[in-house]
């Protein structure tokens, strides 16, 4: 499996206390643990992304726990009131134990 | 009139298939909803209201639903909505995702796609920074399952 490749939608300019809109995606199987190899009729371990978390200058703004029903390669989107400058650390953590990370920057005016 | 013995047979066969098959459609799966629920309010039982599900009416592909989840709120540092959870009573395992949200959030409102493994309710409960909780629930049809394979 290639490595996951998040990718993030961050406004690059606000306005001071504006609530922006926020996109993710993240390639990733997000496999259930339901389904069975059509070939051994073994079942497939589960492998999902389980938590993600976005922070705004190392504070908390939203996160989520993903149980197995979250759909293949996870869209998520969320709101954020931005009243200054600063960056989103988006985080991800896989049920394998890796992190994937990213980081954007926004602009308050 | 007289009932011949072909038609009162087809009433008592027709009785007994409804008497067996009923109480399974409307009671599927709730035991294991009902349980998440309560352990994610502690035992409290949501109001309906303040929190709205956007769900699709009719999922041809069940492998991907959109669902989106709007709590009406003020979202202020006293009062916010802490988290939402979103069950599908229907699935293998019912929960599907919990948005854990803060003041900074802005608003309450999020959106994701999920699996869904038939047709089924989807039910949002969200609750708040005094504890208060609501809940939400959708039917979405589905036409090709979203599990398995």
């Amino acid at each position: 499996m290639a490595s996951p490749k998040p990718r993030v939608k961050v406004p690059k300019k606000a306005e001071k206390g504006e609530v922006i809109t926020i996109k993710t995606l993240i390639s990733h199987p997000m496999e259930s643990g339901q389904r069975k190899d059509k070939k051994t009729g073994e079942l497939i371990p589960r492998q999902i992304i389980n938590k993600f978390t976005c922070e705004f200058d190392g504070q908390v703004v939203f996160s989520c726990d993903l149980d197995p029903a979250v759909s293949a390669n996870p869209y998520l989107q969320f709101s954020a009131k931005v009243d200054n400058s600063g960056t989103f650390k988006f985080t991800w953590v896989d049920d394998n134990g890796s992190v994937y990370e990213t980081e954007k920057k926004i602009t308050v005016e | 009139m007289t009932i011949t013995r072909r038609q009162a047979l087809a009433v008592t066969a027709g009785a007994a298939a409804f008497l067996t098959f009923a109480p399974r459609i409307s009671f599927a799966a709730t035991p294991d909803t009902d349980a998440a629920i309560k352990e994610f309010t502690g035992g409290a039982t949501p109001t309906e209201g303040t929190v709205s599900l956007d769900t699709p009416e009719i999922a041809e592909n069940g492998n991907t639903v959109p669902v989106g989840v709007t709590v009406d709120s003020p979202m202020t540092s006293d009062n916010y909505v802490e988290s939402v959870l979103i069950l599908a009573d229907g699935n293998p395992n019912p929960a599907v995702a919990t948005f854990h949200f803060s003041a900074m959030s802005g608003a309450a409102e999020a959106k994701t796609r999920i699996r869904l493994a038939k047709t089924q309710n989807v039910i949002a409960v969200a609750k708040m920074s005094d504890g208060s909780t609501f809940m939400d629930t959708k039917e979405v049809k589905v036409t090709i399952g979203g599990c398995g394979g």
